[in-house]
């Protein structure tokens, strides 16, 4: 029961961890808009996604010996995939790569995706209930 | 929680952005100061930034690295009645572009509305995560 709950709600838990993971990049993105050298990075959200569903799936072969070793599970995070840099359209001279109308339309088209992945977890949860309810309130 | 980190990299970048304001100011301020307290006329000062590590995450915060001494040439006017000229009548004036540290503010008071903007999107965010199956 409890595994099926986790599967329903797994997805969108992922897709909002992804979300909230691009939000923090984009946000030093934007934070290092004035930085000599810096480099925008960004990830392509769509892989992301593959990524981290098929690392819940797929489980290493690595065996461990001590209850302290890192098991590969746990070492293999939903931000493995590596970000990568921006290819600049207007690099500045100081070398510092962000441009910010990319940037800032990144950020509020992430943040509204992460409301819509909200909006369907809430609906899910609120499924859920109605089903335990038997369709009463 | 990723979400919350933005908050650390967006403060940092308010405290850096503020911290350039100020040097503007400084800078304007003393667009005419002939001497100061070691006697020499007032060099416009500017800030360096440099990106700050702010969680294990590729994900990073701007700090200010250093204030430097503007390395351009001191203004120098001829005004024989000024007391700070030389025998010549040359008096040194600083260095401080003021069109150059009103395009500075400029750049600065945007970066930080940024700032705001970001913190307040992701302030929202976090509150719409908490009520989440409610």
């Amino acid at each position: 029961m409890i595994n099926k709950l986790d599967k329903m709600l797994g997805f969108h838990q992922k897709a909002l961890n992804l979300r909230a993971v691009r939000q923090e990049l984009l946000a030093s993105n934007i934070a290092n808009a004035d930085t000599p050298g810096f480099k925008a990075r960004d990830f392509g959200f769509s892989k992301a996604m593959q990524n981290a569903l098929s690392t819940s799936r797929i489980r290493s072969g690595l065996t461990t010996s001590s209850p302290r070793h890192i098991s590969p599970s746990n070492f293999r995070s939903i931000t493995s995939m590596p970000a990568q840099y921006r290819v600049p359209q207007q690099p500045s001279i100081d070398g510092n790569t962000v441009d910010m109308d990319t940037e800032r339309v990144q950020f509020v088209d992430n943040s509204i995706k992460y409301d819509a992945g909200l909006t369907f977890i809430s609906g899910q949860i609120r499924a859920l209930l109605s089903a335990i309810r038997e369709g009463n309130h | 929680m990723s979400l919350f980190s933005v908050f650390n990299i967006s403060g940092s970048a308010m405290a850096a952005q503020s911290q350039r304001l100020n040097i503007v100011a400084s800078n304007l301020a003393n667009a005419d100061s002939a001497t100061g307290s070691t006697g020499e006329a007032y060099r416009a000062r500017q800030v360096v930034f440099r990106t700050l590590d702010v969680s294990a995450d590729h994900a990073k915060g701007v700090k200010v690295a250093g204030v430097i001494h503007d390395p351009s040439p001191m203004k120098i006017t001829y005004n024989p009645k000024h007391p700070m000229a030389d025998e010549k009548g040359y008096v040194t004036m600083p260095n401080v572009n003021v069109v150059d540290e009103m395009v500075n503010m400029m750049s600065a008071s945007r970066s930080y509305q940024n700032s705001v903007d970001m913190m307040n999107t992701t302030k929202t965010l976090l509150h719409k995560t908490l009520s989440i199956g409610q």
